[in-house]
């Protein structure tokens, strides 16, 4: 289900304004632990839709690997699988967009935010 | 006592009429989260005051003859700490994490989403937007915990956008701490209510910076002959609080968009006051024109409240530090800045008496037939689904 306007892919992991904070000593560490713990998400959200399958399967009766083997999309299923590839990418390579984003940004959506913080403590 | 895990599947956090639909995969995706969260508050957070009390403070000792004398010189200590970087870079990336999920929920249906609302706030006099309201700049230039765009973009007409996507996935952050509706609070402050005010009879009740309405519902709920004002600035988190209630059957609650600096009613004209979770996210400034219409507002007798994190004042170096986490490193930028001010001075600037202020707390109430009893025993530093509660009698 998609009913959005517009591309909403690239919109979901944009960064929020203010500088992002980096923790390890090269930020190179950091950049390679974000995409790590997002592939971990996924990869805990394929282990728990494997386990949906394997009790629904054990329910209802079976699928067999043959017909895994093969099985063929038709237009929908490979619109849908398409979709999920998309925003699968996106999610992984999330501190790279910011990252490209953080570099585009107008400076003053890349303000230090003590600092936006004195500026609009009298506000 | 709780058959289920904790955190509980996320299947199992309340539907209303605005909430967003989710697939198997979202829920996973907040099901990760919840437990990843968890894990971190319970294996990795403490670490850090071990790193702190084994190797950086005598560390800092050694090198300076003393122990460090503020969060400050605690924090450049411990940014160059291996535990503090891995935890600190970890709870940021769950921050992106479960805004990216919750966005992808949200704005793959955000027409349905935004006509499901529309639908039922349509010509309600019970939601009162100004379209010609100015949202204060605290609030407006900020992009609080990392929510891009803040409480007030919109992305379409009508828009609930930023208040789906809070609501949808502030379970995660909380690890189901605030219970099936995300109301915890709420129910604490009824419950504090009923222990302590059970004379107070409130006939008005007024919740400044009222949000989605999270916390209101369950006051609401507990005075359900009382005429109750929920006052907000973000038209989105308007709109979503007034068609959740509704489709809740709470039907008591005047959502107003107004600033809580300057609120549209008459002086005396309320019995309660309460805010919760608010004022951390308002300027200094802010903070003491709200204290100021706290006083103007409330009737002699009436009783002001508010839940937040404990203050700063009295705590050692360590616990401010790590306090401050998500004033520097989760877009809080008004959080310590809030917890250091002396409240008791303003609220005594504002009229009220000293004799008259409490502090006291207020711990989440949820159903624990499903999400367990609250842990006491793991401190998570600013997300604990526990409060200080203060206040003051007029």
């Amino acid at each position: 289900m998609n009913d959005a306007p517009f591309d909403y892919i690239p919109l979901t992991g944009a960064k929020p304004r203010g500088k992002r904070p980096y923790f390890f000593d090269d930020p190179a560490v950091e950049r390679v632990l974000a995409i790590t713990m997002a592939v971990a998400q996924e990869v805990a959200v394929l282990r728990e839709r494997l386990d949906t399958i394997e009790r629904l399967l054990e329910k209802t009766g079976g699928v067999s690997r043959a017909d895994i083997d093969a099985y063929e999309p038709d237009q929908d299923a490979a619109t849908q699988r398409s979709e999920w590839s998309r925003m699968y990418i996106a999610r992984v390579l999330r501190i790279v967009q910011q990252e490209v984003e953080a570099l585009n940004a107008a400076p003053e959506n890349n303000y230090d935010l003590d600092a936006k913080a004195d500026e609009l403590g009298t506000t | 006592m709780s058959r289920w895990p904790s955190p509980p599947p996320y299947n199992l956090v309340g539907k209303h009429g605005v909430s967003p639909h989710t697939n198997h995969d979202d829920r996973a995706r907040f099901n990760f989260l919840a437990q990843l969260n968890t894990h971190l508050a319970t294996h990795v957070l403490p670490a850090n005051a071990t790193a702190y009390h084994l190797k950086v403070k005598p560390a800092f000792e050694q090198e300076h003859g003393r122990a460090p004398k503020d969060r400050h010189e605690v924090r450049r200590a411990m940014l160059k700490n291996p535990q503090f970087q891995t935890w600190s870079a970890l709870r940021r990336s769950s921050m992106e994490l479960r805004q990216q999920n919750g966005r992808e929920v949200v704005l793959r249906q955000l027409a349905d989403l935004n006509k499901r609302a529309a639908d039922l706030n349509r010509n309600s006099s019970k939601l009162k937007l100004d379209p010609s309201f100015v949202v204060p700049s605290y609030v407006a230039k900020v992009d609080f915990h990392c929510m891009p765009g803040g409480y007030v973009d919109e992305l379409a007409p009508d828009d609930v956008s930023a208040a789906a996507n809070y609501d949808v996935g502030i379970f995660a952050t909380t690890g189901g701490g605030l219970g099936r509706l995300n109301d915890g609070a709420g129910h604490a402050l009824a419950g504090w209510l009923a222990k302590n005010a059970p004379e107070l009879k409130p006939k008005r009740i007024l919740d400044l910076g009222c949000g989605l309405g999270h916390s209101l519902l369950p006051v609401a709920q507990a005075f359900p002959d009382a005429d109750i004002v929920g006052i907000e600035v973000a038209a989105p988190l308007l709109r979503f609080a007034h068609a959740r209630a509704k489709s809740l059957g709470v039907d008591n609650i005047t959502f107003v968009q107004a600033n809580a600096e300057h609120v549209p009613e008459p002086d005396a004209s309320f019995d309660l006051v309460f805010t919760t979770m608010f004022l951390h996210e308002t300027s200094n400034s802010a903070i003491k024109n709200i204290i100021n219409e706290t006083h103007r507002l409330l009737r002699p007798g009436g009783l002001c409240i508010h839940l937040e994190q404990p203050q700063f004042e009295g705590l050692p170096p360590f616990e401010q530090f790590m306090r401050d986490w998500d004033a520097l490193y989760n877009n809080e930028p008004f959080w310590t800045r809030m917890h250091e001010m002396d409240i008791d001075s303003l609220m005594e600037n504002a009229g009220f008496s000293r004799e008259k202020m409490f502090v006291s707390g207020a711990q989440a109430v949820v159903d624990e037939a499903i999400f367990g009893k609250q842990k006491d025993d793991v401190e998570d530093y600013g997300r604990k689904a526990s409060w200080h509660a203060f206040g003051v009698y007029k």
